[in-house]
Order: structure tokens, then sequence, then C-alpha cells
């Protein structure tokens, strides 16, 4: 027998979790990417989960998405963190304030 | 009763879960908690590899290769090219605040998403509704099966997600574009320092 799905979803939720806690703590925006993509994980773990749980292919579908989606949002987005810095060096998530309309 | 649990799970199992979820969870602390940002780089692939184990274990090997190829080869290496050309590898102190309480609110914050999706994760969170995508149990393999979802229920998102990358790929030329060129002028046409193309007088004529 297999591990229960429970214990999926709880890893995944401490996971998601620890992603969350480190967008809220760390103020290097490289960083903050990366916990991104650690709450992104752990949405595909539950996915996948839930797929084997009620026994249906679309979860694996949709975390295929998620990795599409999640491959773009990090071109996108990296491509304005080059921006920024090539702006300011050293900037952190706080210094954008700065910015007037 | 977690003796009761644990006793009808076969112990291969066992062992690749528990290692798979403390690579994991290494990891994630790695990330969120390491000084220099390469390194935080490379705990985020040792997280990414022990998903992998996990998908492989529920039987989503083809979501565990792609994950390989995609997160571990391509975005990963992505902030790394980035991180190397930014020069951004120095040293950032985790534990100042930013502002008053911070770490405070984070953590409680934290506490709170933790306990909620514990909740959701151990409650009641399967309705017994099942989709009628198609069932995992048929006798074909995981691609198979995933290909023949993708290709026919999912087509147009299947579809969307193409222009999708289209577009970030023309985003990202954009962004990385250096802003000393302007974009209304044409490519290799010097332009003189009050802003007009050179060539512009002699279209005009």
């Amino acid at each position: 027998m297999t591990i229960d799905g429970a214990w999926y979803l709880t890893l995944a939720a401490v996971l998601f979790t620890i992603g969350a806690v480190g967008v809220l703590i760390r103020r290097n925006v490289l960083i903050m990417f990366m916990c991104i993509e650690l709450m992104l994980n752990a949405a595909n773990l539950t996915f996948v989960t839930f797929s084997r749980e009620l026994n249906d292919i679309g979860g694996q579908v949709a975390v295929l998405f998620v990795l599409v989606v999640a491959a773009a949002e990090v071109v996108v987005g990296l491509g304005i963190i080059v921006a920024i810095f090539r702006r300011r060096v050293g900037a952190t998530a706080d210094d954008p304030h700065e910015l007037r309309g | 009763m977690a003796g009761s649990v644990l006793a009808a799970v076969s112990l291969p199992d066992l062992a690749t879960f528990l290692v798979a979820a403390a690579i994991v969870l290494a990891g994630s602390l790695g990330v969120v908690f390491g000084r220099n940002p390469v390194h935080a780089a490379l705990s985020l692939v040792a997280t990414l590899f022990g998903v992998a184990v996990l998908f492989v274990e529920e039987n989503a090997q083809f979501l565990a290769a792609v994950q390989i190829i995609v997160y571990a080869g391509a975005i990963v290496v992505l902030f790394l090219f980035v991180i190397m050309l930014l020069g951004v590898e120095r040293q950032e102190r985790v534990l100042v605040d930013q502002f008053r309480g911070q770490h405070f609110v984070a953590l409680g914050l934290g506490a709170l998403v933790l306990a909620e999706v514990l909740l959701l994760g151990t409650g009641h969170w399967t309705t017994g509704a099942h989709a009628t995508t198609g069932a995992l149990n048929r006798p074909l393999s995981n691609v198979d099966e995933l290909g023949r979802a993708i290709f026919t229920s999912y087509l147009l998102p299947f579809e969307v997600t193409s222009a999708l990358l289209v577009v970030a790929v023309v985003a990202a030329v954009v962004l990385a574009r250096r802003p000393d060129r302007g974009l209304d002028e044409g490519e290799g046409r010097p332009a003189d320092p009050a802003g007009r193309a050179v060539g512009d007088g002699e279209v005009t004529e």
C-alpha cells in the first residue's frame, strides 16, 4: 500500500508555508522569486496528490499548465529585475517605492 | 494510531517518501535562510528534485521528468545567469528587520497559513465527486493518458499556453534591450543628439 494522500498534503502545506514566510521576510527580489517557485511547487504537489486520490488525470494536466505559466513568469520577472538592477545596483524590494507616476 | 497507519505501508514507499520529504524541507529552508543567492538557487534545485521524486512515487512519471527538465534545467539556470550577470552574490543580513516587527508579523502570518492549510488538508478534503476527464487506472501509461487528456479535453488551454510563451519571449527581449537605443528608430540607424534620426531630412524632401 502506498502512502496516504494526507501525508503529501501535509508536506505540501508545510512547503507552501515556508515559501510564504520567505516572501515575507526576505528583501532580495531574487530570493523572493525563488520562494514563489516554492509555493508553486507546493500547489503542484497538491494537484498530483488529488489526481491520485480522485483517480482523475485532470490534476496532472493542471500541473503541466502551472509549469508552463511558471516558466513564462520567471522569464518576464527576471527581465524586469534585470531592468531594475540596470538603473540601480543593489536594489531591494523596498527601493521601487521611489517611483513616481 | 500512527503505528497502525505506518504498518500498512510498504517499507520502500515509506522510505522514499521520508527521504524525499526531508530533502524538500531542507532545500526549502535553505532557500529562505540562505545568505548567498547562489546557495539559495542550489537549495531550490534540491527541493525540485525532491518534489520530482514524490511525483514518481505518486505515479506521475511524465511530470517528474518535466519537473527536472523545465525547473532544474531551465528555470534555475536562468536564475543563476541573472545572479551572475547582476553580481548580486553578496550576502544579505537575513535577520535584520526592514521595519519594526517584520519577522513577528511574518511568522504569525506563516503560522496562520500553516494552520489553515493543514486544517483543509486533513479535514474533509475529498467531496467524492469524480471529474469526467478520464480515469487514471485505465491500462495506459501515464504519458499516453496525459497526452490524450491534453489533446482532447484541454486542447484550447494548451493552444493558449503556446501564445503565452510567445508573449513571454517577446516581453523578455523587449525588457532586456539596452535603453539607450530608442524604440521608434530603426535598428542600426545612427541618431543625432537631439533624438532625430539622421536620415529624416532626405526622406521628407
